[in-house]
């Protein structure tokens, strides 16, 4: 074991699938010599070569399409793009090309990638450094969706990732970059993709969120604690294929349910996972579910602390959840 | 002769007032973000001050700008308030943009700023739809549009410039090549390093020259837009240019030597500048302009600091219906 931060953690799961691999490479804007802005790929292009660690120019539509090419012929790529805000040049490549290689191929192209890249707020970083695009992915059929909330999981998550058949989308909480810190394995292991982890038990309300408001959430249920209400959190770690099967034993034995996620609310995954809740334990709920979310505007400059949905926003929801 | 002269120096004065007032805003801005009253991202102009001032002063007022998220220099050289755009750093409710956009969008429509943008070449087919409009209307405006040197390997950059020079329209593409994309050289990014030549795949004019001398940037731009006016004909023009700080507030810069920084600095522009206004101007008159601009920056950041934060009721929808509704 070795305590790690995500960013260390990352970059041991590529390090270790680059030594394990030679069909591993990794390619995007600065992740060579200067190794990536947020240091995520720091030691890979003096260790590995600029064959396998490639700086490309500016150009993300270049990126993916190019790393889709890499697959087919059995590479298996793990390009960056710098922030997940940047990835809309790329959006075709992804939703036309890669989601559907396999299925428009009959299974003989299996165009296999992982895209990492930093999602979300906690950086005063404004409309175009801040947001979490997670839904417009899940929404494409053939593509996974992954967003790990600390060391451990982010490395597993990774090396399951690279494993795994399918395309990947890897979000990467950049708020929780460096603050969250932890025992990581030396040695190989993986992370299951499609299984979440119960943070915290409890019995009066379920709690589902991911990535960086992971931590708000805990922390929402200490302060409901403190007035009587027993909270259950889910850490979903996978956001698709989402580990329904928890979600919903969870709800059974609750009733209750608050989603949190920082991506608006309209259209949010929050918005599918209720939709599944509803068909799946309707008859189990005591409450509304409720969802505390980021607002339907774009990410804003200043009012982050309002936009984000925090532990001061999540508190009320949870208890008039508790009280319904 | 003599009354020639006298003239060029007036002129030369009013640039080099320009190119000091976004230096000092610029050097201001930077302590205000050490201090943690600018967050995120800022991106400093600081070098190339004599490319945004160099061009613009080539334009009228209804003349068109659009650029990139290093844009201070670009919006205060179209005209911008300094109180605007600085309390726009601060996030403040009186900047140009309500505070909820920051440091990458200088918004300025009295000015025809159509703003500085955040997703590299996504603003350049933005300026080929203003030049378009131009035309259209017959009002005889032209479009600057700037970009960094990155952004010539992006689609927006290319579709961009191919449907400008379809439609021969009142443009001048100006790329910023500061030599580097955020810590990558551009001669590990391009295979031509020489970005003008992009023009010859399109049929379009080019020129290429460094940003040393504010004056010759407004001659050569001004060829360029006399072009864009009259023929309404495309031009892309390279300048070669330089920042002397990091990418961003957040970048220390470690790709470039200390040396290779210090060659640069010493041809500052604004130093040419002043050396020629301390030789050929009076010198009551210079101390009088610099002291004029430490006003107008000190008026700027007071107006910042003085300014309200915005309501939290922003945060309502931003439909027609929404606090934007106007
Ligand atoms: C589509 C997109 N990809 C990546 C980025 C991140 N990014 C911001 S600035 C930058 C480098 C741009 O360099 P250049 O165009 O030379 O402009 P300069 O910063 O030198 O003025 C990068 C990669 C972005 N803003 N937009
Ligand atoms: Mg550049």
């Amino acid at each position: 074991m070795t305590q790690m931060n995500m960013v260390q953690a990352i970059n041991s799961a590529l390090r270790h699938e680059m030594k394990r691999d030679d069909r591993v490479v990794v390619l995007g804007e600065d992740v060579g010599k200067v190794g990536g802005v947020f240091r995520v790929t720091q030691g890979l292009f003096d260790e590995f070569g600029d064959d396998r660690v490639i700086d490309t120019p500016l150009s993300e539509g270049g990126i993916i399409g190019c790393a889709i090419g890499m697959a087919l012929y059995g590479l298996v790529p793990v390009p960056e793009i710098q922030f997940s805000d940047f990835i809309f040049p790329a959006y075709d490549q992804i939703v036309s090309e890669l989601a559907k290689f396999r299925y428009r191929s009959g299974g003989e192209y299996p165009s296999k990638l992982v895209i990492r890249t930093p999602v979300g707020g906690g950086i005063r970083g404004g409309h175009y450094h801040s947001q979490s695009p997670e839904s417009l992915f899940i929404h494409v059929a053939g593509l996974k969706v992954v967003c790990p909330s600390n060391p451990h999981d982010a490395k597993g998550l990774l090396l399951a990732s690279i494993r795994d058949p399918d395309p990947v989308l890897f979000f990467e909480p950049k708020r929780i970059y460096r603050a969250a810190k932890g025992d990581v394995p030396d040695e190989d292991y993986t992370v299951p993709i499609g299984k979440a982890a119960i943070s915290r038990e409890g019995k009066h309300v379920t709690m589902i969120a991911w990535g960086a408001m992971l931590y708000e959430a805990l922390a929402a249920a200490d302060q409901a604690a403190e007035q009587g209400v027993d909270c259950e959190v889910i850490d979903l770690r996978t956001l698709w294929p989402v580990d329904i099967d928890t979600i919903i034993e969870s709800v059974k034995k609750t009733g209750r349910v608050v989603v949190v996620h920082e991506a608006p609310k309209t259209c949010g995954f929050g918005a599918e996972l209720i939709a599944l809740i509803n068909e799946k334990a309707f008859l189990h709920l005591e409450a509304p579910p409720v969802r505390v979310t980021g607002f339907d505007t774009p990410f804003p400059y200043t009012l982050e602390n309002e936009y984000l949905p925090l532990a001061h926003r999540i508190l009320p929801a949870v208890l008039e959840t508790a009280r319904y | 002769m003599l009354g020639r002269q006298t003239m060029d120096h007036e002129h030369l004065a009013s640039l080099y007032r320009q190119m000091l007032l976004i230096r000092r805003l610029e050097e201001e801005a930077a302590r205000a973000y050490a201090m943690g009253k600018i967050g995120g991202f800022l991106h400093l102009y600081i070098g190339q001050e004599a490319v945004g001032v160099g061009a613009c002063a080539t334009l009228t007022r209804d003349d068109y700008v659009v650029t990139t998220y290093r844009d201070h220099g670009i919006a205060i050289a179209k005209g911008m308030a300094p109180g605007a755009m600085m309390a726009e750093l601060y996030g403040k409710a009186t900047g140009c943009s309500g505070g909820l956009g920051g440091s990458m969008h200088m918004f300025d429509k009295p000015n025809n700023m159509l703003g500085g943008h955040g997703i590299i070449g996504g603003h350049i087919p933005l300026g080929v739809g203003a030049a378009f409009a131009s035309k259209y209307n017959k009002d005889g405006r032209v479009t600057l549009c700037f970009f960094g040197d990155g952004a010539v390997s992006i689609q927006g950059f290319h579709e961009g410039v191919s449907l400008a020079a379809l439609w021969k329209l009142p443009i001048v593409f100006i790329c910023e090549n500061n030599e580097y994309s955020m810590g990558t050289p551009l001669s590990r990014t391009l295979s031509q390093t020489d970005v003008s030549l992009k023009a010859v795949g399109y049929g379009i004019p080019h020129d290429r020259f460094f940003a040393t001398d504010v004056l010759e940037v407004e001659q050569r731009i001004g060829q360029a837009v006399e072009r864009a006016r009259n023929e309404s004909m495309p031009t892309l023009v390279e300048v070669r240019t330089y920042r002397f700080r990091g990418h961003s507030m957040s970048d220390p810069g470690k790709y470039r030597t200390a040396a290779e920084l210090e060659e640069q600095k010493q041809k500052d522009p604004l130093i040419q500048a002043r050396l020629k206004l301390e030789l050929g101007w009076d010198a009551a008159k210079l101390a009088a302009l610099e002291a004029s601009v430490e006003a107008e920056v000190e008026a700027a950041v007071k107006f910042a600091e003085d300014s309200p934060e915005p309501d939290a009721s922003v945060l309502e929808p931003t439909t027609y219906d929404g606090p934007f509704a106007s």
